[in-house]
């Protein structure tokens, strides 16, 4: 089983980071704010200008501890990983799998199967939350029109009609983001992402890059090729596989973490700061509460559907990703998308 | 037959293809790996005889044995290639030795195992194919080698005789095969799964072929989409 380990989140600009011993050191000012060692690391996450040394690259690569650079508002720029793990056979298999029409539409199917319903789960425990009638009603109806969506992109069997479901279904899902939180600053008018130009937008678009790291590495982890998606068609720079993981993760582990943050005002639309550009950023303490709710978040257990056993949210996209390896050489005869309930 | 450098397999695969062939596909196929306390207590155990070293000692009536650790073997007949924990070279005293040139050596290898001594005789496979890779390099005969279980803390001596020496032959043979094929077996759930350290890796319970994605998916809308029902 791999391990829960933690993530080294380094939000402070102007911070390095060096190799000390077999752990990682943080130094700011000539000062060391801190010392983990690596063994208890399965990531170090580093945002904006942030250094570290050589040594310290290559014994993380080593230790299979990721360094991921992102930019201040949490966009993927580059990573460093050791060698990939050699199961060249799944990989051939994956290659294989995205080039066939037929393989590539059932795994598609399942990935979005599996968001669907997990957006109706978002849209009812809400409503079950919601002291407003009104507001209550309006999200169950909103999952209600999904349920069709849902019974057809079940037995989609081409991948262009999965797209075109899972397009219909989010412009439905996101028209009722407004009736998941009744604090005004926090209304989403469109879904904007580059650059995100209000406060939902930039919340949600930060905790997808940080879901979208995780399962970049869950896909590295199991050998499988983080770039080559099923949904997601290929495109350079793009990691395609992660993205196709991350669907049905969306709405469970950063929709629904949002909208908590907003609705419990552990955010703030204080918080945000509107540049001249229009796009609207976080501002660190801010961003150092989301990462704290979504690490925090990621420990809660759950039984895994699929599996009958106990695991936790933070292991749940390993075991995706685990899953979809297994389906791809032969060991299940479909990809069993995470249902949440 | 002669097998290229390439074409090697390691010796340890015999014993994981005896324990499980998927286990052994997963590890040598798939190059998937993962510890668990038993596999950390053979490293330990293994951490001196894997120390390349070698020491000479004298024997009665002249002779000497001359032991080596973590000695590299390999045979091109077999296609095997592996490192033997430890080999005695059994030097004859002067009072046997006949002749001018000095007989060849008695060669005994040794591996060391964790735990107690196992019902099947993978052990015993393992063994033998390091004598038979023995043979090949120093051109001799090697019938007997031994094992020294970690808890025993004793030697179990073994005899390479013909139904060892059929039954390696025939492991090597399906272990090449299944490599060769490049197809990970089916799992077969088994008590001994709970002893394997991939056992979350190979997930013998949803892939031994007996669960179905595609009722599981269904049965997860149907009841997920119960709400629906009863409202409709």
């Amino acid at each position: 089983m791999k391990r829960h380990l933690n993530t080294l989140f380094v939000t402070t600009e102007g911070s390095y980071l060096a190799k000390d011993g077999a752990a990682v050191q943080v130094r700011f000012e000539k000062k060391t704010l801190l010392r983990v060692p690596l063994h208890n690391l399965d990531g170090i996450v580093c945002f904006g200008r942030v250094g570290f040394s050589s040594q310290l690259a290559a014994a993380c690569a080593e230790a299979g501890v990721s360094i991921s650079l992102m930019s201040p508002h949490g966009r993927f720029r580059a990573a460093v990983v050791g060698f990939s793990p050699g199961n060249v056979l799944l990989r051939r298999q994956q290659y294989r799998a995205a080039d066939d029409a037929e393989a590539t539409a059932r795994i598609a199917r399942n990935c979005i199967t599996g968001k669907i319903a997990n957006c109706r789960s978002v849209l009812l425990r809400a409503a079950r939350d919601v002291r407003e009638e009104d507001r209550a009603g309006r999200l169950k109806l909103a999952a209600k029109q999904l349920a069709p969506i849902l019974r057809r992109v079940a037995k989609a069997d081409d991948a262009d009609t999965v797209r075109g479901y899972e397009g219909e279904s989010a412009s439905k899902y996101f028209a009722s983001f407004g009736d998941l939180t009744s604090v005004n600053a926090f209304q989403m008018n469109n879904r904007s992402r580059r650059p995100p130009l209000d406060p939902i937008n930039a919340l949600l678009s930060f905790l997808y890059a940080m879901l979208a790291h995780d399962a970049r590495s869950a896909c590295e982890a199991c050998g499988l090729d983080a770039a080559v998606g099923f949904l997601h068609r290929d495109r350079p720079g793009r990691p395609g596989c992660a993205l196709d993981l991350m669907e049905e993760f969306r709405p469970v582990l950063a929709d629904r973490l949002a909208f908590s943050l907003i609705n419990r005002k552990q955010v703030s639309s204080k918080g945000f700061e509107v540049t001249s550009s229009g796009a609207v950023r976080m501002d660190d303490k801010t961003r150092k509460t989301v990462l704290t709710a979504y690490q925090t978040r990621k420990q809660d257990t759950i039984e895994h559907p699929f599996l009958g056993e106990k695991t936790t949210m933070g292991l749940l996209i390993h075991l995706q990703a685990r899953l979809l390896a297994r389906h791809l050489r032969g060991d299940l005869d479909e990809y069993p998308a995470f249902i949440w309930k | 037959m002669t097998y290229l450098d390439d074409d090697l397999l390691p010796i340890s695969a015999l014993q994981h293809y005896l324990f499980c062939p998927r286990q052994c596909a997963l590890i040598h196929l798939e190059q998937v790996w993962a510890e668990n306390h038993l596999t950390m207590e053979g490293l330990l155990l293994h951490e001196r005889a894997d120390s390349p070293t070698h020491e000479t000692r004298p024997r009665d009536a002249g002779g000497s044995v001359r032991v080596e650790r973590a000695l590299p073997i390999r045979s091109l007949e077999l296609g095997l290639i592996g490192k033997a924990d430890i080999v005695e070279f059994h030097h004859a005293g002067r009072s046997q030795q006949s002749g001018v040139s000095p007989a060849a050596p008695r060669i005994i290898p040794v591996e060391y195992k964790r735990g107690k001594p196992k019902a099947n005789d993978c052990d015993r496979v393992q063994l033998c194919a390091q004598a038979m890779c023995l043979e090949e390099m120093c051109a001799t005969e090697v019938t007997e080698g031994a094992l020294f279980y970690g808890t025993r803390r004793r030697r179990t001596d073994v005899v390479f005789d013909d139904d060892l020496r059929r039954r390696t032959t025939q492991t090597i043979d399906a272990l090449r095969a299944m490599i060769q094929k490049r197809v990970t077996p089916a799992a077969v759930r088994t008590k001994a799964c709970d002893k394997c350290s991939l056992i979350d890796l190979c997930l013998p319970d949803v892939t031994s072929g007996q669960r179905s994605v595609s009722r599981f998916i269904s049965r997860q809308l149907a009841s997920h989409l119960q709400d629906d029902k009863l409202d409709a």
